[in-house]
């Protein structure tokens, strides 16, 4: 009996209901919302303590000993995820308040906002596969709402085929986990990995795990992205920020989940599939990054690329490269965020997307220009900052298991990643200013989609400021992470070590 | 629309809409025992208003029910919420719920327990859910 588990979406789900009666009470929507934000850190780094103390801690709802009941299992994968996720979720919410505008905010985009947020920590937290899909469908749901609100013709263009392909991939995952519980006859995750090893993976259970694999990477941009850049591309940059930091790993960490604990008994089959699918997303998220030469598409195919790394990881099936995915999903969650709010901040400042109508902000706004190279460093994977340590240990888990044209196409795209983001940092930061007509012209003519709203010039500082403080919180994160290596792998590799393992988490759950 | 033009909808509404809510709680109240529930009993409401703007109009169900249906649903989601996390503090569990035995005044020996204050959070959500979706499409602007 742990109430502690229950609480990172027993609260934010508090406030988007209290918020529902106060509509156009902006001033309270935020300060609960900070408030609320600061106290899930705060819980989520007791959690990380207590698991860090005392090993894998479950919750069992309503006091059913599972596997009859829903059980909430934190081990240390979980916990670090609900931290990282509250830490951008804090961020994200600062950067709404100067970015969103008043319309959206009258429109519940709070009340949205936090139940995305306990979708993503229900996501993480729960040990029960159905309650895992009701924990999407709450994020999901949300994330509709998300990537409608506003009602621009771009969200609308976007929308109806990013509800498709997500209302499809939930049925499937409805289909998916019908055939489980038709094969095995259970639900809890412990229970699921214990009996699934009893019965020998293999012939059918293959077959449901790929038809997981198949859900979870339509939820997570592996290799199924298809819909990922446009559908990104939509909404306003604090919901892209909240999108391509937690959603994608949410179904990242769901994919992992699963196949460390339910499906680990046949890596040769499954974990071919899912190296195969790495290394598409890898390359393609690559190409895709380098070619385009506007902002939003570059920075949703370097979202891709994350996706690609954390998915190689897992297929290493290595104690190296478990450690790394946890290193490396705890860093992309952050710098993601990061990366978005920073996207956002560049935009408004040149009043375009396009990079060929940009230039020389170095000048203006130095500090966005050196967060945006740190950023970058950090994304390919300089060593002082975050993104290293969890790349070389996925890459020397893909040498220890002889993954060599795999590792070699993972460093290539952290080139990529490089590239692309450089030029950006290039191309906006550096050289001469455009012509003032052309950018003008622009902004009259309506080309360009991704305009922030206009609004008053008297209160533009302020809000500055507060993208730009919800821009170094992350940063600060961002840079010590990798500073802190160290001091983190020691509870990356409790993490890790759950991972390859599952009897660990069976023995917490089921207490034999 | 003018009034008399559908006296025979409107008269019948009129009786069978406190039907269709009778047995709305009735479904609300058995839900424990046989079939029924929160779920059903909210949907049967939501029928009852939606007999009764289909008779009259949307403006008389606002009359008869002046009450910002985003809020009924809001007020459900707490309830709901506060049932579950009532009981952490008495030290139980997550959705831990409690029940007794209690002696009523007219109806003897009943069985109380919180999962049905639970299920009127269900009710009121999926009352107003419901009803906000009916509302909201049906209004022409």
């Amino acid at each position: 009996m742990n109430n502690l588990l229950v609480l990172p979406v027993l609260l934010p789900m508090a406030i988007a209901v209290f918020l529902m009666f106060f509509r156009k009470n902006i001033r309270l929507q935020r300060v609960l919302g900070v408030i609320g934000g600061i106290a899930n850190v705060v819980i989520a780094g007791v959690i990380v303590h207590r698991v860090r103390t005392g090993g894998i801690q479950t919750l069992e709802l309503g006091g059913w000993a599972p596997p009859y009941g829903i059980v909430f299992v934190a081990d240390m994968f979980a916990a670090l995820l609900v931290l990282a996720a509250s830490v951008t979720g804090l961020a994200v919410l600062i950067y709404s308040f100067a970015s969103i505008g008043r319309e959206r905010e009258e429109h519940y985009y709070y009340t949205s906002f936090h139940f995305l947020l306990v979708g993503v920590y229900g996501s993480f937290l729960t040990g029960d596969i159905f309650n895992l899909f009701v924990f999407f469908e709450v994020m999901l749901i949300s994330s509709y709402a998300l990537i409608t609100l506003g009602g621009s013709k771009k969200q609308m263009r976007e929308a109806p085929k990013y509800l498709l392909v997500n209302i499809l991939s939930s049925t499937l995952f409805v289909a998916a986990v019908a055939y489980l519980y038709a094969a095995v006859g259970t639900l809890n995750m412990a229970h699921l990995s214990q009996r699934i090893a009893e019965a020998g993976q293999g012939g059918v259970l293959n077959v449901i795990a790929v038809l997981f694999l198949i859900v979870f990477s339509l939820k997570a941009g592996l290799f199924l992205f298809f819909w990922l850049p446009s559908a990104y591309g939509a909404p306003p940059f604090a919901v892209r920020a909240l999108f391509g930091g937690l959603l994608t790993k949410v179904g990242l960490y769901a994919i992992v989940r699963t196949f460390t604990l339910i499906f680990p008994n046949d890596p040769s089959f499954t974990h071919a599939w899912i190296a195969g699918m790495a290394a598409a997303t890898m390359i393609l998220g690559g190409i895709g990054a380098a070619a385009y030469r506007d902002i939003p598409r570059i920075l949703n195919y370097n979202v891709l690329i994350g996706v690609g790394f954390v998915a190689f990881g897992l297929a290493t099936g290595t104690r190296d490269g478990m450690d790394g995915v946890v290193f490396y999903m705890l860093h992309d969650i952050l710098s993601k965020g990061l990366m978005f709010v920073l996207g956002g901040m560049l935009i408004a400042a040149a009043g375009s997307d396009k990079l060929d109508r940009m230039g020389g902000l170095i000048r203006s706004r130095p500090g966005l220009g050196w967060m945006f190279f740190i950023l970058a460093l950090a994304l390919t994977g300089i060593p002082p900052l975050s993104g290293f340590a969890g790349k070389v240990l996925i890459v020397r888990g893909g040498l220890e298991d002889g993954m060599v044209t795999l590792s070699l196409v993972a460093l290539a795209s952290s080139l990529l990643t490089l590239y692309s983001l450089i030029k950006i940092f290039r191309e906006a930061f550096w050289g001469t200013e455009p012509e003032p007509e052309a950018a003008a012209e622009m902004l009259a003519s309506g080309e360009s989609d991704d305009r922030q709203p206009p609004r008053a010039e008297s209160g533009r500082g302020k809000q500055t400021t507060l993208a730009s403080a919800s821009a170094v919180l992350l940063l600060l994160f961002v840079i010590g992470i990798g500073l802190a290596a160290n001091g983190v792998h020691g509870f990356a590799a409790q993490a890790g070590a759950t991972l390859d393992n599952p009897g660990l988490y069976i023995e917490a759950v089921l207490k034999e | 629309m003018p009034k008399g033009s559908d006296i025979f909808l409107q008269n019948v509404s009129k009786v069978v809409v406190f039907i269709i809510l009778a047995f709305a709680l009735y479904l609300f109240f058995t839900g424990h025992g046989s079939p029924g529930g929160g779920f059903i009993a909210g949907l049967m409401s939501a029928g009852a208003l939606l007999l009764l703007a289909l008779a009259y109009d949307i403006e008389t169900v606002r009359k008869v029910l002046p009450v910002d249906f985003k809020l009924v649903t809001a007020s459900g989601l707490l309830i709901a919420l506060l049932t579950g996390a009532g009981a952490l503090f008495f030290g139980k569990p997550f959705l831990k719920h409690a029940f007794g035995h209690f002696e009523l005044p007219l109806l003897g020996e009943t069985e109380l327990h919180t999962a049905l204050i639970f299920d009127l959070g269900v009710y009121l959500a999926v009352v107003g859910v419901t009803m906000t979706i009916l509302l909201t499409i049906g209004e022409d602007r």
